[in-house]
C-alpha cells in the first residue's frame, strides 16, 4: 500500500500539472479562432453533448503551419541555433569542468560555488545586464575603443552573436556540471595506465578520458539544447528581427496576433520535437545508472 | 647436470638491468627517497618491501616514470632514463587498483598497448590471443572489467602490462585485493608466469610472506632507504639489524651487554638475576658492547624439564597461548618480566596438548640459533 502512495504521488504530479495542461492546449490547437473571450470556439457545452463538440475540431490550424513557410523556417532556425550553441557551450564548459575536476580537493566547493552563484539573481537581470554589456555604448564597445583596438563601435546587440553570447552564458553551469561530476569520478590511475602503455598526454586524454566522461557530455548537452530550442526571453531580448526562433515566433502568436488557436498548435509540435531529445536523454540517464551498479 | 643457482648478484661479470644511483627524490621538504642506489639484474623477482610510507612506491614510480628523481641517476639497460616519459620507456606497469578501462572489453584492454604501438593487426590478435592463453583468460575475452571476478581482474591486468613484452614489469601490491587462499595461488601463478616469460619483475608489498614466497631478492625499506637486500632465505635467518629482524616474521629481541667468550662466540648479559647467554655472531663485538639477540620463536625449543644438553636455557610461566592450527606460539613470562615467545608444531590434537596456561616451562635454544645484531 505505501509502495503504491509513493509511485502514485509523481503520478498524480504529472497528469495535473503535465497531461491535463497538454490536453487543454491540445483542444486549443484544433479549435478555431474567434473574436470571443476566451478567443475560440467551440466551447464545450452540456446541453450539445460531447459528440457534437468533437466534431467542431479539426486539423485546420496544423495544416496552415505546413502552409505559410513562417514556422518551419522558424523551427529549423530554433534547431541550427540550439546545435551551434550547444556546440559552444560544450566547448568552453569541458575545460572548465575538466580543470574543476583536477583541481585540489580543498578548492572544488568554491568552484562549485562559483559556478552556481549567478543563479542567486535573476536571470532576466542577468540578460538586461548583457544588454548593457553588448549595446553599442556598452562596457564592451567603451573598453575597446579606450583600447584603441576598434574606433567604430561594434554592432553585437540585436544580432545572432549576441544570441548565442546570451545562450552559452545562461546554459554553461547545466553543461559544467554534469561533466564534472564525470570526470571527478574518474580513477586517476587509469591515466597513469594508459600513459605507461604508451599514451602520449593527449592520445591519453582522447582514448581514456572522453570516452569515460561520456555520460556527462551527452546529459550536459541535452541539458542545454533542450531548453534552447523553446528558447523565448534570450533572442527576444538580445536578438534582432532577423533572428527566428520558434520561441518568439510563438509569443507573438499568441499575445500580438492573439491567434491562440495557432500559438498552441506551434507548442504542441514543439514538445513533439523536444520528445526525440528527451527520451535520448532519459536513455542515457538510465545507462548511467546501470553502468555504476 | 649442472644445477646453477640463479645468483647473478654474486656474479661480478653480470651487468645489472636497473642501476639506481645516489638518487634522491623530495617532495616539498619530505624527503621520500634518500639518497639511495641498488641494482637489479635481468630476469629477477625482485620485492620491495617495507611499511607503508617507506618510499618504496615513489621508487616503483621513479622506475615507472610518474615521477622524476630530484637528483641522481637511475640506469635501465645503460640507459639512463631519470627524465623519459612513461609512454617511451620499456616498462610496463601493474596497479594496484589494476586501473582496466572500464569503457573496453578485456581483448580491447589487452590490445591497448599494442595498438598504440602500431603492431599489424594480425600480430596484435596473435600476441592478445598469447596473453590470454597464458592467464586462462580466454573464455572472458569479450566481457567488460565489471562483468568478471576480482581474480579474473588481476590476471587481465598482469596480461595487459605483459603484452608488450616490457624489459621490465612494475607490480605494485598486484595481490592486496584478493582474499588470502586465492593470493596464495596466484604468488605461484606469478612465479610460474615470470619463469615462462623471462621478464623482470619489481613488485611492491607490504606483506613480508608474500615477498618471501615469490621473490629472488627482497629489499627491506625505512624511511626512504634501502635496510637490506638480500635473499629472502638470508633476510629471514640473517638480518642486519633489528629493524628487519622484527619487519620479517615474529622474533624475540633481547637486548644486553657482549662480552667475547672463545671463537665468534659471545656471553651476553641482559639481566642481573639470570645466567648470560651465549650466542655465536660472525660479526666482532667488543667487551661491553650493546646488543640485541634476535631469535625466532620456532628455533626456540619448550619442555616440561630442564634440558640437560641446552646451551641457553631459561625458567618461566605461560602466559599466554596463540592457538594457530597448524602451530601454536607460547608467550612465557621470565622471573625478570620479559616475555619470550616459542613456537611448537601441533603435530598432537589439542586436546592431548602438553601445556596449558599458568604451567612452569623451559625454554632452549642453541648458540646459533639466535643472530647478534648491534643496533
Amino acid at each position: 500500500m505505501r509502495r503504491f502512495i509513493l509511485i502514485f504521488v509523481p503520478y498524480v504530479w504529472l497528469i495535473a500539472l503535465f497531461l491535463i495542461p497538454f490536453a487543454m492546449v491540445l483542444k486549443i490547437a484544433l479549435s478555431d479562432i474567434a473574436i470571443s473571450i476566451p478567443p475560440y470556439v467551440p466551447q464545450f457545452d452540456w446541453a450539445e453533448g460531447i459528440r457534437a463538440f468533437l466534431a467542431q475540431l479539426d486539423l485546420e490550424n496544423f495544416t496552415w503551419l505546413t502552409q505559410d513557410d513562417l514556422y518551419w523556417k522558424a523551427y529549423l532556425s530554433s534547431l541550427r541555433i540550439a546545435v551551434i550553441a550547444t556546440t559552444f557551450t560544450l566547448l568552453i564548459g569541458y575545460p572548465i569542468a575538466y580543470a574543476m575536476a583536477r583541481a585540489p580537493t580543498e578548492w572544488r566547493p568554491t568552484l562549485m560555488m562559483l559556478i552556481i552563484l549567478p543563479f542567486w539573481t535573476s536571470f532576466l537581470i542577468r540578460v538586461y545586464a548583457w544588454m548593457g554589456i553588448l549595446s553599442n555604448e556598452g562596457i564592451l564597445n567603451q573598453f575597446l575603443m579606450w583600447t584603441g583596438l576598434i574606433s567604430d563601435p561594434l554592432v553585437i546587440l540585436n544580432t545572432n552573436t549576441a544570441v548565442y553570447i546570451g545562450i552559452v552564458y545562461t546554459y554553461l553551469p547545466f553543461m559544467i556540471l554534469p561533466i564534472y561530476s564525470a570526470l571527478e569520478r574518474l580513477d586517476a590511475s587509469l591515466i597513469e595506465a594508459a600513459e605507461d602503455l604508451g599514451c602520449s598526454r593527449f592520445s591519453a586524454f582522447w582514448l581514456v578520458t572522453i570516452p569515460l566522461s561520456k555520460t556527462g557530455i551527452i546529459a550536459g548537452s541535452f541539458l542545454v539544447f533542450i531548453p534552447t530550442l523553446g528558447e523565448f526571453v534570450i533572442p527576444s531580448l538580445l536578438g534582432g528581427s532577423d533572428t527566428l526562433m520558434i520561441g518568439k515566433v510563438l509569443w507573438e502568436e499568441f499575445f500580438s496576433n492573439r491567434d491562440w488557436p495557432v500559438a498552441s498548435a506551434v507548442a504542441v509540435i514543439l514538445l513533439l520535437l523536444l520528445v526525440v531529445p528527451i527520451v535520448l536523454f532519459q536513455r542515457n540517464q538510465q545507462k548511467q545508472q546501470e553502468a555504476e551498479q | 647436470m649442472s644445477n646453477t643457482v640463479f645468483a647473478p648478484w654474486d656474479d661480478p661479470s653480470e651487468q645489472p638491468l636497473i642501476k639506481f644511483e645516489n638518487v634522491t627524490k623530495r617532495f616539498g621538504s619530505f624527503i621520500a627517497i634518500d639518497d639511495l642506489t641498488v641494482e637489479i639484474y635481468e630476469r629477477e623477482f625482485f620485492a620491495l618491501l617495507g611499511p607503508s610510507g617507506c618510499g618504496k612506491t615513489t621508487l616503483m614510480r621513479m622506475l615507472a616514470g610518474f615521477e622524476t628523481p630530484s637528483q641522481g641517476v637511475i640506469d635501465l639497460a645503460g640507459q639512463n632514463i631519470a627524465t623519459v616519459p612513461p609512454n617511451l620507456r620499456s616498462v610496463n606497469m601493474m596497479f594496484q587498483s589494476y586501473a582496466l578501462f572500464p569503457h573496453l572489453s578485456i581483448w580491447d584492454n589487452i590490445a591497448f598497448g599494442l595498438r598504440r604501438e602500431r603492431m599489424p593487426k594480425d600480430q596484435i590478435d596473435e600476441r592478445v590471443s598469447e596473453m590470454l592463453r597464458l592467464t586462462r583468460l580466454a573464455k572472458f575475452a569479450r566481457r567488460k572489467p565489471h562483468q568478471i571476478s576480482g581474480g579474473q581482474r588481476q590476471r587481465v591486468a598482469l596480461a595487459r602490462s605483459l603484452a608488450k613484452a616490457p624489459k621490465l614489469l612494475l607490480l605494485d601490491e598486484p595481490l592486496g585485493a584478493l582474499d588470502k587462499k586465492l593470493r596464495q595461488e596466484t604468488q605461484f601463478e606469478l612465479m610460474d608466469i615470470q619463469e615462462k616469460t623471462g621478464t623482470t619483475f619489481v613488485i611492491v608489498t607490504h606483506d613480508q610472506e608474500e615477498a618471501m614466497t615469490v621473490a629472488s631478492r627482497v629489499a627491506v625499506m625505512d624511511h626512504g632507504k634501502i635496510i637490506q637486500i638480500a635473499t629472502p632465505d638470508k633476510i629471514y635467518e640473517e638480518p642486519n639489524s633489528v629493524y628487519v629482524a622484527d619487519f620479517i616474521g615474529d622474533v624475540n629481541i633481547i637486548t644486553g651487554t657482549a662480552t667475547p667468550s672463545g671463537d665468534d662466540t659471545y656471553a651476553i648479559q641482559w639481566s642481573e638475576d639470570t645466567a648470560p647467554l651465549t650466542a655465536k655472531s660472525a660479526i666482532p663485538f667488543s667487551t661491553g658492547d650493546n646488543c640485541h639477540v634476535a631469535i625466532r620463536p620456532e628455533k626456540v625449543a619448550i619442555s616440561a624439564d630442564k634440558p640437560s644438553e641446552a646451551t641457553n636455557a631459561v625458567q618461566g610461566k605461560i602466559l599466554d597461548i596463540a592457538y594457530l592450527g597448524n602451530s601454536s606460539t607460547y608467550h612465557v613470562e621470565l622471573p625478570n618480566g620479559a616475555v619470550i615467545k616459542a613456537q611448537t608444531a601441533n603435530t598432537r590434537r589439542i586436546s592431548r596438548r602438553a601445556f596449558t596456561w599458568e604451567d612452569t616451562v623451559w625454554l632452549s635454544w642453541t648458540a646459533t640459533a639466535g643472530v647478534l645484531l648491534a643496533n
